[in-house]
């Protein structure tokens, strides 16, 4: 046996020991690669995730709702920001991330390329996509990786309040006007399907999830979590008065689950590959905002050497 | 209704609302995730100050105005804030010396209300001065780093300041509501803080390695509601839902 | 497009944070800063936007030296049979109070 086989069944058998794996420690390269190209791509879809929903800060309809939008943003902000220094530890720089996000070699999550076209798909974003996300990053709190689990755990705590404000958004129009009424629901109509995207192909068209269970990446199937949010969010759709937009959506008596209908797959791997809605303006967007903060970045380095080098001045 | 004193929160919470809207539309598009957060921290803390005033005033308004109607329902004509916190985010370095103008100015107001006869307008700036303390530390900071950095963020902040300086000049413009808060002992008497004011901007300008431009004061109107083109469009979007779905909760 | 080995990209400070007196600062997570200054203030609202902290320590990354995990085993497990370290090694009369 070569010591690296040993090394890689010693690796696995301390996760499967619930051991966390922490950045010096050994690793097998497929674990570091992988763990560098999800922990990134979850990084960038906060960041990526800011856009649609900062779309509407300027023209929230109250003061509360602004600051409460307003500070939402920002905590993505800040756990695209985790994320990226979870990713870090494992020897790829936040640059290097940004390059790979803007030359599109890294993927985000495809639900930010749908637009948002009225004040409820804040709520809608909130209540529907936090939701699904909030599946995924409970599951990951216990990962492998010490500081993705570390920074998932953090990010988890202070995301509770995400989806309860986009649900009292969704609330709010539900018990309003007709015309606010019509808008959660256009905005349902819209959000759902691709909500149900977010969890990923079917389950025999994802060839990596073995590997991920093994390391804990994962701990269901992309079908089992998509079903436990079916599941969770049809009675929630009820209690607003409000219909989910699948004719084949039912109760399934038998499997005590919820039967929904089938995703548009072309559809999905349309907006994965780059033609989605708005993925060249939210790449765009991006870029901008990296481009034109160069000169910014620059002359924060370029004053704080000038700074060190006036100290070591007065020193001598 | 105490009249003067209704105008003269909407001067205050216009001042901290306009600027708020303005940094919070860099949310997601700053140079950096760190001072992407910090500008939205900001935006934040002005949006709390505005909330704060206006749902004094709407108490003192007993009639059926709310923070949101005050906010949201006013023309252009009756917004009272200075014209240099509507100027644009044209750049990084337009956003910090906006920013680093307004808090010199706004701190200096604050430790003022801090005696404020009016006990409410006292109670809202001793909790609104923390926030400005380290709003004017962080927009000096980076006043200096732009200014001392490399030669191009020295040139783009040079550029901001020919641009925006010429506006400082109204902050100290007496209007009759302001001369009859000072009198009433509510507000500060503007022409004593004009000294400390541009004595402390010129030492921090320095320091940025900046020169006080030459250029003349602009002709104002802010305070008397005489605004820039750029109000306009700020209050199109700021007021969209409001004036598009009237009378509806959200 | 920005250079890939950006030299000029902000190095990494690792912030700890004192929750409240009495505690002391615990390692939180790391950031982006040109400097110190820069890092405190990072830190200040990347860290404390909920009342996490009363106080902020920033060290740079690279200034860090940690133990090699393959060492783990002579720095570490030489202590696990040093029982005379622990209070219960010591037998003593159980009626014995405040001891």
């Amino acid at each position: 046996m070569s010591p690296e086989i040993n090394l890689e069944e010693q690796f696995q058998a301390r996760i499967d020991a619930g051991q966390k794996i922490e950045p010096k420690d050994w690793m097998p390269e497929k674990y570091r690669k992988t763990h560098i190209r999800q922990i990134s791509q979850h990084a960038h879809s906060e960041v990526v995730g800011m856009l649609p929903e900062g779309n509407w800060i300027t023209r929230a309809p109250s003061l509360r709702r602004k600051v409460g939008l307003l500070a939402k943003v920002q905590d993505e902000a800040g756990h695209g920001l985790y994320l990226y220094s979870a990713a870090e530890t494992l020897g790829i720089s936040r640059d290097e991330m940004y390059e790979q996000l803007h030359t599109g070699k890294a993927k985000y999550s495809s639900i930010f390329n749908y637009p948002t076209l009225s004040w409820a798909d804040i709520g809608a974003i909130g209540w529907l996509v936090d939701g699904a996300a909030i599946i995924n990053q409970v599951m990951l709190t216990r990962t492998s990786f010490g500081p993705y689990a570390r920074a998932m755990v953090r990010i988890c705590k202070e995301e509770s309040f995400h989806q309860r404000q986009g649900y009292e958004i969704m609330l709010g129009l539900a018990k309003g006007t007709p015309e606010q009424k019509e808008m959660a629901q256009d905005a349902l109509n819209r959000f759902w399907w691709p909500s149900l995207m977010m969890f990923g192909p079917r389950d025999e068209d994802s060839p990596n999830t073995a590997q991920s269970v093994k390391w804990k990446i994962k701990r269901k199937t992309n079908d089992e979590l998509r079903q436990q949010f079916v599941d969770i969010t049809v009675p929630q759709a009820e209690f607003l008065g409000l219909s989910i937009p699948d004719p084949t959506l039912q109760w399934n008596e038998e499997r005590g689950h919820y039967d929904f209908g089938e995703i548009d797959w072309n559809e999905f791997w349309q907006v994965v590959k780059g033609n989605g809605p708005c993925n060249k303006e939210r790449l765009a967007a991006r870029v901008d905002a990296w481009e034109e903060g160069a000169w910014v970045r620059d002359a924060a380095m370029a004053y704080a050497e000038w700074k060190e080098k006036e100290k070591i001045k007065k020193a001598v | 209704m105490d009249q003067n004193l209704y105008n003269y929160l909407l001067m205050l919470g216009d001042n901290s609302m306009i600027l708020g809207h303005r940094l919070s539309e860099l949310c997601g598009h700053g140079p950096s995730l760190e001072t992407d957060i910090a500008l939205t921290n900001i935006s934040l803390d002005l949006f709390g100050q505005v909330r704060n005033i206006f749902q004094y005033a709407a108490k003192l308004n007993d009639q059926e105005s709310s923070e949101d109607s005050i906010a949201f329902l006013r023309n252009e004509r009756q917004h009272y804030n200075c014209i240099l916190v509507e100027q644009p985010n044209t750049d990084f370095a337009h956003v910090i010396l906006r920013q680093y103008l307004f808090d010199q100015f706004q701190l200096l107001q604050l430790n003022f209300l801090l005696q404020s006869k009016d006990e409410q307008l006292k109670a809202i700036a001793a909790k609104s001065i923390k926030e400005t303390k380290y709003h004017i530390r962080f927009s000096s900071e980076w006043c200096k780093r732009l200014g001392q950095g490399t030669e191009i963020s020295h040139n783009k902040i040079t550029t901001a300041l020919e641009l925006l300086y010429p506006f400082c000049n109204e902050f100290f413009e007496t209007t009759e509501v302001e001369k009859e808060m000072m009198e009433r002992g509510i507000g500060p008497n503007l022409e004593e803080l004009r000294v400390q004011y541009f004595d402390n901007v010129t030492t921090l300008l320095n320091e940025a390695g900046l020169s006080i431009p030459q250029t003349p004061f602009r002709v104002s109107g802010g305070k008397h509601g005489r605004h820039s083109e750029h109000l306009g469009y700020i209050l199109a979007e700021f007021q969209y839902m409001q004036k598009t779905y009237p009378n509806m909760q959200w | 497009m920005s250079d890939p080995n950006n030299k000029n990209e902000w190095p990494i400070f690792e912030i700890f944070i004192r929750s409240k007196n009495g505690l002391e600062h615990r390692h939180v997570g790391s950031l982006h800063a040109a400097d110190a200054t820069m890092a405190i203030e990072n830190a200040r609202d990347v860290y404390t936007r909920r009342q996490e902290g009363v106080s902020i320590w920033v060290v740079p990354s690279k200034e860090i030296t940690a133990s090699n995990p393959e060492d783990a085993g002579e720095l570490f497990e030489p202590a696990e049979d040093k029982v005379y370290r622990h209070p219960t090694f010591y037998e003593l009369p159980i009626e014995l109070k405040h001891i």
